[in-house]
């Protein structure tokens, strides 16, 4: 009863101009959906909590001013903040927010069964990753280079405000802040687009996550040449004042800013693609008959 | 038209659908089979959520692989009861046009509109977390057609609508069928199915049965002789009458003796034979009616009771 075969083969694609002007529209509507769901849902509560751990402990020293002149030409501070930054919110607060965030983009949607909407929509699938990948963004940056920034200015402002305020506005202070703030929006851009790809690949993206963290944690441990395949080696080599990382640590050069920066994002942009490429052949398959 | 050339899905080891050749016109086309026949996958592959382990689908010309295009022609209402937290029924069908790359203008007329076919104009402003099923089923089915596709793909449509809405519902599938839509709807209430469709293909399986008008699908039942209720004033007699004939298997007196059931391999030459006894006017002939001439009675025959409803 079925009808007789017919050529139903895909017909030839006929070169047309890219229609940029479309696809920035679409992203922008990916982007605007994408940003509320990041930072008015239920979800986002536990990613406010986690920017603000490392404000907590300074707000609670704030009133404690150390004893001593020798504090007043910052050396200290600038150490202090080195290390906090370094461990607390670069390696813990800002890894699981991007992973938080970035992983959810996709594998949030899938776990919510709306991931179909975008899936139905005549959208080619890289502008939703272009789209849901710049809401990660704006998101993480917004957050966690508001918390360093914030987080910085605490540890300083509080104790000798006439000092601190000369040293951000005259001197040293303003560029390491700047310079914080960089590595932070780097490591977003980093980062972000690896728990992307995760979230594609993996149906517990947990584990890699958490792999990932072992990794970078026990970088100082590695040789030169495996130090170069993580996030944190770039990272650590733009921070403004240098941390010593023990007694076990292998030394290796710091990659100048020139590569660091640029090797970052090319990392990224390939990640993306295969992030895009995976999208691309993606079916969606949580419900049955 | 809708083309599926030699079309399988497998999951894994496990059959989705096998070997489908279909080429579906516009109109009413409704998807029938009990619970894992294959109807969701083969709405799945015709809108790309699921990729043919072999063979290739095409919706009026375009690969099923090429979204951007797709879906500027088509719709699909899915079983998926979930939506995108936290918005509106309007905010929903709004956001979802501008992904389509719409502007801002023409989202938000396309959006009343919609809201309008669907009869939540008023609902429009609340959040669809505060739906009831009836309500969510409307609104799926509201984006669906909000970009005024020409293909639109329903999965269960009506289920959850009361019985006013279900026929408003139908109401507009009629109406958008004869606009020139295609449609293309799966259903487990086989009389609706029965009214609103043009034609039908019946799934088992994974495999597709029959398809085609429902009575065009009868009628190639051979080895299910059609069956007849005459109601008449000497049902004995019209019984003597024909039971001589070659084409005629079976012929049953009515429980109140005031009619006959009559099983036929051959309907056309019965019914010529009833013109020729109602001529010669012994016998008068009240009416004629087919018994299993319905979307129920092939779904009996081709697959059974397990998924009848």
């Amino acid at each position: 009863m079925s009808s007789s075969t017919i050529d139903a083969k895909p017909a030839k694609t006929v070169n047309q101009p890219l229609p940029w002007s479309l696809w920035w529209r679409q992203i922008r509507a990916i982007f605007r959906l994408e940003i509320e769901k990041n930072f008015l849902s239920r979800r986002s509560i536990l990613l406010y909590l986690l920017a603000l751990i490392p404000i907590g402990p300074l707000v609670l020293l704030a009133p404690f001013t150390p004893p001593g002149n020798e504090w007043q030409d910052f050396a200290q501070y600038n150490m202090i903040f080195a290390i906090y930054y370094g461990g607390l919110i670069l390696r813990t607060v800002v890894f699981f927010g991007c992973a938080w965030i970035f992983m959810n983009l996709f594998r949030g949607d899938m776990i919510d069964r709306s991931l179909h909407f975008y899936f139905l929509s005549p959208v080619r699938r890289e502008v939703l990753v272009a789209g849901k990948y710049l809401s990660g963004l704006v998101t993480s940056i917004i957050l966690f280079t508001g918390t360093t920034i914030v987080a910085m200015l605490l540890l300083y402002l509080p104790h000798f405000p006439a000092e601190s305020s000369r040293y951000f506005l005259d001197g040293q202070g303003l560029g390491q802040l700047l310079t914080y703030a960089g590595i932070t929006v780097l490591a977003c851009i980093g980062y972000g687009a690896f728990f992307l790809v995760v979230g594609l690949f993996f149906r517990n993206p947990i584990i890699p996550a958490i792999v990932l963290y072992g990794w970078e944690w026990l970088n100082f441990l590695m040789p030169p040449l495996l130090k170069k395949i993580s996030v944190i080696h770039y990272l650590q080599s733009l921070t403004p004042v240098p941390v010593s990382e023990g007694p076990f640590a292998v030394v290796a050069e710091p990659t100048p800013a020139w590569i660091a920066v640029p090797s970052l994002i090319l990392v990224t942009a390939l990640v993306l693609i295969i992030a895009s490429r995976r999208i691309r052949h993606m079916e969606i398959r949580y419900g049955g008959d | 038209m809708i083309v599926f050339d030699d079309v399988s899905k497998f999951y894994g080891e496990i059959l989705g659908v096998n070997r489908v050749n279909l080429q579906i016109a516009p109109g009413i086309t409704s998807l029938v089979g009990p619970n894992g026949a294959g109807k969701s996958t083969l709405m799945n592959l015709m809108t790309g959520l699921l990729r043919p382990s072999r063979g290739h689908v095409t919706i009026l010309e375009i690969p099923t692989d090429q979204p951007e295009q797709l879906f500027r022609k088509l719709g699909y209402c899915t079983q998926f009861d979930s939506f995108p937290r936290g918005l509106t029924g309007e905010e929903f069908i709004r956001s979802f046009l501008l992904v389509h790359g719409i502007e801002r203008k023409k989202a938000k007329e396309l959006t009343q509109v919609a809201l309008e076919r669907v009869s939540l104009v008023e609902a429009g402003n609340r959040k669809m977390a505060a739906y009831s099923k009836g309500m969510r089923q409307r609104i799926r089915l509201a984006q669906a057609i909000a970009h005024q596709p020409e293909v639109m793909i329903l999965d269960e449509p009506l289920n959850g609508l009361d019985p006013m809405v279900r026929a408003e519902t139908i109401a507009l599938f009629r109406k958008l069928a004869a606009e020139g839509l295609h449609l293309i709807i799966s259903s487990h209430i086989l009389h609706e199915v029965d009214m609103m469709s043009d034609r039908v293909i019946l799934l088992n399986n994974g495999y597709v049965v029959a398809e085609g008008n429902v009575h065009g699908v009868r009628d190639e039942m051979q080895e299910h002789p059609m069956q007849i209720l005459i109601r008449c004033d000497k049902p004995a007699k019209l019984a003597a009458r024909v039971f001589d004939k070659d084409h005629v298997v079976e012929a049953r007196l009515h429980d109140d003796r005031l009619g006959l059931f009559v099983k036929t391999r051959d309907a056309d030459r019965f019914y010529l034979l009833l013109n020729a006894v109602v001529a010669e006017g012994e016998i008068n002939i009240e009416s004629i009616a087919p018994v299993d001439d319905d979307l129920s009675a092939v779904y009996q025959y081709l697959i059974g009771s397990e998924g009848s409803s």
